[in-house]
């Protein structure tokens, strides 16, 4: 054991001279964690894949100054699973290799499990898509996307105020703090709106019948029925909803996004309404760019995770150009005055607490692709 | 002194790594991955050692470790975040930890009287995910799905001597009573219960033992679990938690302590190895799974045992 | 009346997802009467079948039918090799030790999909289709019908091959007693390879009525039905033909029936709560025989 931990170390130690001679020739490394294989493998890969469109674009257009020096952006992605006992390898894996900022991780649990490390390094943290409100606590770390309490907040005022429906039904997984989060301040919300929850029904991570489910909801008076979840659980239930001959519309989370993309029939989504910050049908130019380029590179079309994570890469761009250093310290103070032109807001500006801000947007299926809720 | 010499062995050895790993630790040798990995390989041998009493040496298998390693790092981090000093809270949350788990064990421990083979191990699978799914409902305690978050860290691998000791003690616990009378009433039960209860050894009481004091190591180690890694989620303790330990004492040799020891300490350092080959990690890692159990019982291996035997027989001689 | 409606309308919803659960259980169920062994890897054969099943439709063109055959051959000679590599050589050694090289086997199946067919669920419409029917309010989806009828003949099919042909008389000795079916002149290995061909056409058949059912393809989308299906298995009775068929549909029914009158939370919990219960009270399962042990 003595000998393997010693050969081990030594390996490491190697490894860390090496990476430290790469930083010599000017490379600012992101270090990124986040989910690669595993049942959460798909947001972590799309995170990874947007990231590297984004330093693509930069290294191609001449890297990013910074005061006289010029540096080269590179990303090692560590794959942590989705798991909060892996995360503090992956991430110590990325500092080993002499990570300059860190993008992760991907999903809540394991952004929180590693926010108290980042925090005692005095690393600059930024989490594409942890939206937890843990995720954030701690003062060297931002997030992109909205948090979870935000979205369900933003949901509930919609349907109510701006739908006038009061009777609303939910489907939620109980084993998942994204939608656990979401649901517990929409169902707030629209008690305080005035508006009825007629019906709370919840399921499992990997579930795929929600037949039990939607049978309930279609013995109550719902109006609508509202999803805070992921795109896959979003593809099971629209579909066996129709399958069941239920008309009721389906509004969701900023997970739906994607949706199109695992349904059978899009007829099964046609009208439903989900937050979502990033929709790739869009044809303004920056979007379609990104769109084209992330197709002829992954052969997929990008979702959101992607989005988040190319937006993270400029955010640290922007952060290196304000602070003119790249000492962590710098880019965390930098951080407030930053303004951002990404995929998911334009500008996307940070507040102390390190919550962005930017405008929840509605997305709508119509005709069987994507469009902004006018 | 022959009648000592293991044990001689044995103190020197455990000796002799804790020095390694504290001049590895201080001196700067380590990696900040292998930091990393230093509770956690504590942990896994915890984990896989109190298992290995009931897989190996009681015989029965049990699919639900996990579900005890979670009630006690549940309880444990509820004390550990009362706000007590560290000095009194760790000591007493590993404690609490434990006999939380016990109780568990206990009430499992029932129907383990009552129930044999592939039906044991689907009834304590069965309450480990029971016990999974009341921490996601009972969110006003644990926190639900989100997680029991903030938990003092305080078993990081800078607390390593406290982590080490604890794994030394539970070694030591389940190496001597397996080698007790106590032990080799549960060996016996194993091998033949029937005879074993014709001879007058109580087979209720011994198997409910083994299930209790296992599941009080498996606690102690949750709360470990639980002061290093800072939050605690429901998902991490499901059945596949409860299988990665099995694999260890299964790939250790079953009934085999120091084949226990190994296997949970390259199983949890194999992966992180395993970090260059990116998206085919895991699946080189099920590769090599697969390959170390063949090899464990292939006739390789067998060739190999004999001729160290032999030479072992030569030496004696 | 609604109050009728709604409850048959669920037991439907249990009939539904239920006989999915009967047929992955029936595999289980063989296998595990005749190799003494829990192939942990047989809810991943259920994920290859459904990838399988999308390649010959929808990237080879291949007629839906012959897909059809194609895939339960190509799972089939899956399980023999997988059979023949990683489960042969330990025969002899403890029966714990296949079990983990099962999982080992589990774990190299979903990242293999994972690296060949990426993480994004793909979706893949039904090739089955059959019109449901309608009996005043209660709709019978076509699906459900058609796994029921598959389930079912299946179950008598498997119940006839074993109990009345050659090779069907060899598994049962193989299952009693190795050593003496061996003096008895029987082919110990080949029974074995043939129950675990069976074995693996059966959870292709699964695998594609799962993916007729769900339309989405995951890599991970075989361990959840797979485990649950081991639950079914056993409470049936592991190792009994009919008791898997049973254990799978109540275990689907009471999964419905307590998600929709107890509590969607708490409704893993009731359903494995259910289990304990019902082996405390019967502890070899529904229709498992106790085996008498004598010294």
């Amino acid at each position: 054991m003595k000998k393997v931990l010693k050969t081990a170390g030594i390996a490491c130690t190697i490894a860390m001279l090496a990476s430290s001679v790469a930083s010599a020739a000017d490379t600012f490394l992101i270090g990124g964690v986040g989910p690669l294989t595993g049942a959460a493998a798909s947001y972590g890969v799309s995170v990874k894949q947007g990231a590297e469109i984004a330093i693509e674009e930069i290294n191609a257009a001449g890297g990013v100054t910074v005061g006289d020096t010029t540096y080269e952006l590179a990303l090692q992605f560590e794959d942590d699973q989705a798991s909060e006992d892996i995360a503090p390898q992956a991430y110590n894996a990325v500092m080993d290799a002499g990570a300059n900022v860190i993008m992760g991780a991907v999903t809540s649990g394991a952004c929180i499990a590693i926010t108290a490390q980042t925090y005692a390094d005095g690393i600059l943290q930024v989490t594409p898509s942890g939206s937890a409100e843990a995720c954030i606590e701690n003062d060297n770390a931002f997030r992109i996307c909205f948090s979870d309490p935000e979205q369900g907040v933003a949901m509930a005022d919609y349907m109510t105020d701006t739908l006038g429906l009061t009777k609303i039904a939910v489907i939620y997984n109980t084993a998942d703090e994204y939608s656990t989060g979401i649901r517990e301040a929409f169902e707030a919300e629209v008690a305080e709106k005035g508006g009825e929850i007629v019906a709370s029904e919840a399921f499992q991570t990997n579930d795929t019948d929600f037949n039990a489910q939607l049978t309930t909801i279609n013995g109550t008076d719902a109006e609508a029925i509202y999803v805070p979840a992921y795109y896959q659980d979003a593809t099971y239930i629209t579909k066996q909803a129709s399958d069941m001959g239920m008309s009721l519309p389906f509004f969701g989370s900023d997970g739906w996004d994607g949706v199109l993309g695992t349904v059978t029939d899009p007829a099964t989504v046609e009208g439903c309404i989900f937050t979502s910050p990033f929709c790739a049908s869009v044809d303004d130019e920056k979007t379609v760019a990104f769109v084209e380029a992330y197709k002829a590179a992954y052969d997929a079309t990008p979702d959101q995770f992607a989005a988040d994570g190319y937006d993270c890469v400029y955010t640290f761009k922007a952060a290196m150009e304000q602070a003119g250093s790249i000492e962590s310290a710098d880019l965390i103070a930098a951080m407030t005055e930053i303004s951002v032109s990404g995929q998911t807001g334009d500008p996307i500006t940070f507040d102390a607490s390190g919550a962005p801000i930017k405008d929840v947007k509605f997305v709508t299926v119509k005709d069987g692709a994507y469009t902004f809720v006018e | 002194m022959k009648k000592y010499g293991k044990q001689i062995i044995g103190c020197v050895a455990a000796a002799a790594v804790y020095a390694a790993v504290m001049i590895l630790v201080n001196g700067g040798f380590l990696s900040r991955q292998m930091m990393s990995l230093i509770i956690p390989v504590c942990m896994n041998i915890i984990l896989a050692v109190s298992l290995c009493m009931v897989v190996g040496f009681l015989g029965e298998l049990s699919l639900g470790h996990a579900a005890f390693m979670s009630i006690g790092a549940y309880s444990g981090a509820l004390i550990l975040k009362s706000g007590l000093p560290t000095v009194a809270a760790l000591p007493l949350a590993v404690l609490v930890g434990g006999v939380c788990a016990a109780l568990l064990g206990l009430l499992v421990g029932i129907p383990v009287l009552r129930l044999r083979g592939d039906y044991l191990a689907i009834t304590t699978l069965g309450f480990g995910e029971i016990i999974k799914s009341v921490f996601n409902a009972a969110t006003p305690v644990t926190g639900g799905a989100g997680g029991l978050k903030k938990i003092p860290p305080v078993t990081t691998y800078r607390n390593f001597t406290f982590v080490y000791i604890l794994m030394l003690l539970v070694i030591l616990l389940v190496s001597n009573l397996v080698k007790s009378r106590h032990g080799r009433a549960i060996c016996a039960i194993r091998d033949n219960y029937i005879a074993a209860e014709a001879i007058g050894i109580k087979v209720s009481f011994f198997k409910t033992m083994a299930f209790v004091i296992a599941a009080f190591m498996a606690g102690m180690a949750g709360v470990v679990y639980a002061g290093n890694i800072g939050i605690l989620k429901p998902v991490n303790f499901d059945y596949n938690t409860s299988i990665e330990i099995l694999v260890m004492v299964v790939l250790g040799g079953m009934g085999n302590i120091t084949g226990s020891i190994i296997a949970a300490f390259l199983l949890t350092v194999l992966p992180e190895m395993l970090r260059g080959l990116s998206n085919y990690r895991m699946l080189v890692y099920a590769i090599a799974l697969i390959a170390m159990m063949l090899f464990n019982n292939s006739p390789l291996k067998r060739m190999l045992v004999e001729k160290h035997n032999m030479r072992q027989a030569g030496k004696i001689e | 009346m609604a109050l009728l409606n709604g409850i048959l309308a669920q037991l439907l919803n249990g009939l539904r997802i239920g006989s999915i659960y009967a047929l992955i259980a029936l595999g289980y169920t063989m296998v595990y009467g005749i190799a003494k062994m829990i192939n942990f890897a047989h809810g991943d054969i259920i994920m290859v079948g459904a990838y399988a099943l999308y390649v010959f439709v929808s990237l080879l063109h291949v007629h839906p039918a012959l897909a059809v055959v194609l895939t339960i051959g190509f799972c089939a000679v899956m399980g023999i090799t997988i059979e023949k590599i990683a489960y042969k050589p330990l025969r002899n050694a403890q029966r714990l030790a296949v079990l983990i090289t099962a999982i080992g086997v589990s774990y190299l199946l979903q990242n293999l999909a994972l690296l060949i067919f990426k993480a994004t669920p793909i979706p893949f419409g039904s090739i089955i289709r059959v019109p449901s029917i309608t009996v005043g309010e209660i709709t019978i989806s076509g699906l459900t019908m058609v796994t029921l009828a598959v389930t079912a003949v299946v179950m008598v099919g498997l119940t006839l091959f074993v109990n009345h042909t050659k090779m069907g008389h060899s598994m049962l000795a193989v299952s009693e007693d190795q050593g003496a079916a061996k003096l008895m002149g029987i082919n110990v290995d080949r029974t074995i390879t043939i129950t675990f061909a069976i074995g693996s056409a059966l959870a292709a058949v699964a695998g594609i009525l799962y993916i007729s059912q769900y339309e989405s393809l995951l890599p991970t989308l075989g361990a959840l039905p797979g485990i649950k299906a081991f639950v079914a298995a056993v409470l049936g009775g592991i190792g009994s033909i009919p008791g898997a068929m049973i254990g799978g549909l109540v275990l689907g029914i009471i999964e419905s029936m307590s998600k929709a009158y107890i509590s969607t939370q708490l409704a893993d919990a009731i359903v494995f709560s259910m289990l304990v219960v019902v082996l405390l009270l019967k502890p070899s399962g529904i229709l498992g025989k106790l085996s008498i042990e004598k010294v």
